[in-house]
């Protein structure tokens, strides 16, 4: 039998009149990538603000790992180990890389907070090991001391997953990682995200391109207005005759 | 990594040396006398604590008069109770202040930008009023607080007998004005100045200034900024409290004035002009508004007379008559240039202007570190 640690059972959200989410519901197992796609306004990104603490749902719950997510502030929710990659890179701009990535180290050592003035930074070694370690596997070790609002797009989102990654999240949920992306960088976000494959960890992938949708994912669920209409492996979603209807068709030809 | 914590203690020398020194540097621009000195240190305090709120985390108060009016308030009680040493006093001043900081800052803070510079203006036009009317048996009201003769000052009078007339503040037997009291307040503002370089460069200041740069990515890193932020306020409360008690400390009167909204402006003024965010600046911008207030408001038309001498008599008066509304009583519209100019072309405050100084003549190496720490200049 499977493992499965993130439930998600009959989620509603409504936005006025507008139902975004109607009863969705979705499990996920663990150490694999579920990729969930779907046409624009399905619902996708509603869900993981679900997830994380953003939004609260109208009715029905998220669990992970036996702990239940619903009503949790967002960073209870990222102390359980939940951590995200945003659309549009939520990255820390006035602060230098080695900064932006010792931030997410200390909360991962220290909790959720800790009154430490009389601690230098400079000398918690450790930590900035660790921080240059993650920066070189998302490959911005060069730029140590650069102000992260100069990197390019591309980048920032490298940033973003790297202060993630540091985490050590034991779910990870990406949101169109490569959404704007030359094909180049997306080429070496999924390589990237190859790698990290092997450390066990969750994680949840909202993603248009299908590209990189059959690389990464094991499993793939299809959200067409605010229902799951299929999901399987993604061979199987591929030959769906639904999802080619709503969905994949459309996009291919 | 050794390198910066050589140029953070030398940082730390220089200011010293500076401060310590002002006394002889600031005798040629006629600033050298203890009133004046005293003030540079004190509201040295008080800005470098408030940059401490505004420059890391970026939320701006504008009530942070109010902790120094209840430090003012708190020494001058505790001289009026307990004893003339300051040192009680300064504590009392501190813990007060920390606890309004406490309670302001916890309603406050629930509210972001300028939202909660409203809250914060409210709160100390509040505190405010009080002081002026409705406490008046602990505020003394419009007149303000002072020593009087029938005062218990319970620790004093067990091992000293009331010497004629008011006492004045003391330290173990020194008395706190003229230069000692510089000193104290100078030595005070090294302690402060090294707690708020610490903060700086602590795992703490890096996480006010993840507030400021991006609060949603704190929270989903797992870090809760609400104690970060408030823990920055009451500290930054505590540093106006600090200012307030020692404004005591040099003349033990306390009046509500010291927490009318004018006050709280005053302390943001101080910092922009230096420098928002940056360690000396603050400093630089006291300094700085505190000279034009005491230096050119005392200038008047005979010394402008005396400047312009050299020009013929119909030029002179004019200049004269021109000159003399940007000084005396309109020391303000030399002020409010002044910051206009400032916050047009060099809104890094004059510790930004320095930088430009000092690149124009090193354009060497020197590159992309996020917080600027320039050598303090002789020019104020």
């Amino acid at each position: 039998m499977e493992n499965l640690v993130l439930h998600l059972d009959n989620i509603q959200k409504s936005f006025g009149g507008l139902r975004a989410l109607a009863d969705v519901n979705l499990h996920v197992e663990e150490g694999k990538t579920h990729a969930i796609i779907g046409p624009n306004g399905a619902g996708k990104s509603t869900l993981l603000n679900v997830c994380v603490g953003r939004l609260k749902p109208d009715s029905g719950r998220v669990t992970f790992d036996g702990q239940e997510l619903t009503g949790k502030k967002p960073h209870e929710i990222a102390q359980i180990g939940v951590a995200r990659v945003f659309q549009t890179p939520e990255i820390f701009q006035e602060l230098s890389l080695i900064d932006n990535v010792m931030l997410p180290a200390l909360s991962r050592r220290d909790g959720a907070f800790a009154f430490n003035p009389h601690l230098l930074l400079r000398s918690q070694s450790e930590i900035r090991d660790e921080a240059e370690h993650i920066l070189g596997d998302v490959g911005l070790k060069e730029h140590l001391n650069q102000e992260a609002g100069s990197l390019s797009r591309g980048d920032k989102r490298r940033l973003e997953l790297g202060m993630c990654l540091i985490l050590h999240p034991r779910l990870l949920l990406l949101d169109e990682p490569t959404a704007g992306m030359a094909r180049h960088d997306t080429n070496q976000t999924i390589a990237l995200l190859q790698k990290i494959k092997e450390r066990g960890m969750t994680k949840v992938i909202i993603e248009h391109d299908m590209h990189v949708v059959f690389s990464l994912a094991d499993k793939v669920s299809v959200l067409a207005r605010g229902k799951i209409i299929a999901d399987g492996s993604p061979d199987e979603v591929r030959e769906d005759p639904v999802v080619k209807e709503a969905y994949l068709g459309g996009a291919h030809e | 990594m050794k390198k910066i914590a050589s140029k953070d203690s030398k940082l730390l020398l220089i200011f010293s040396g500076a401060v310590l020194l002002m006394p002889l540097w600031l005798a040629p621009f006629g600033a050298a006398y203890p009133d004046l000195l005293q003030k540079f240190a004190i509201y040295g305090i008080f800005a470098i604590g408030f940059n401490i709120l505004f420059g890391l985390t970026g939320y701006l108060s504008f009530g942070h008069a109010a902790f120094l009016g209840v430090g003012s308030y708190a020494a001058v009680w505790s001289f009026k109770l307990f004893t003339m040493n300051v040192l009680p006093a300064v504590l009392f001043g501190v813990f007060f202040a920390g606890l309004l900081a406490l309670a302001i800052g916890f309603v406050s803070l629930r509210r972001s930008g300028i939202y909660f510079s409203i809250l914060t203006l409210a709160f100390a036009q509040m505190s405010y009023n009080l002081a002026y009317s409705v406490l008046t048996p602990i505020t003394n009201g419009e007149t303000g607080l002072q020593l009087t003769l029938n005062d218990p000052r319970w620790l004093d009078s067990l091992y000293k007998v009331a010497g004629e007339g008011l006492p004045s503040t003391e330290l173990f037997g020194l008395k706190m004005s003229g230069y000692p009291g510089f000193y104290f307040c100078a030595i005070i503002l090294i302690v402060c100045f090294f707690i708020s370089l610490r903060i700086f460069r602590s795992p703490f200041g890096l996480m006010l200034r993840g507030v400021k740069s991006n609060q949603n990515r704190m929270n989903y890193t797992g870090l809760n900024t609400r104690p970060y932020m408030l823990s920055a306020f009451v500290i930054s409360g505590m540093y106006a409290g600090l200012a307030g008690s020692l404004l005591a400390v040099t003349d033990p009167l306390a009046g509500a004035e010291r927490m009318q909204w004018t006050a709280s402006g005053e302390v943001v003024l101080m910092t922009i002009l230096g420098g928002v965010g940056t360690l000396v600046g603050p400093m630089l911008g006291a300094g700085l508004i505190k000279y034009f207030e005491n230096i050119f408001s005392s200038f008047n038309s005979n010394i402008l007379h005396e400047i312009f001498s050299f020009l013929p008599d119909g030029i002179e008066n004019v200049m004269v008559k021109v000159t003399g509304l940007f000084v005396g009583s309109g020391w303000h519209l030399t002020l409010g240039l002044l910051f206009m100019i400032v916050v047009i072309f060099l809104p890094g405050g004059i510790v930004e202007g320095a930088q430009k100084v000092k690149n124009l003549f090193v354009s060497n190496d020197q590159k992309g570190s996020a917080e600027s720490s320039p050598e303090k200049q002789a020019v104020e």
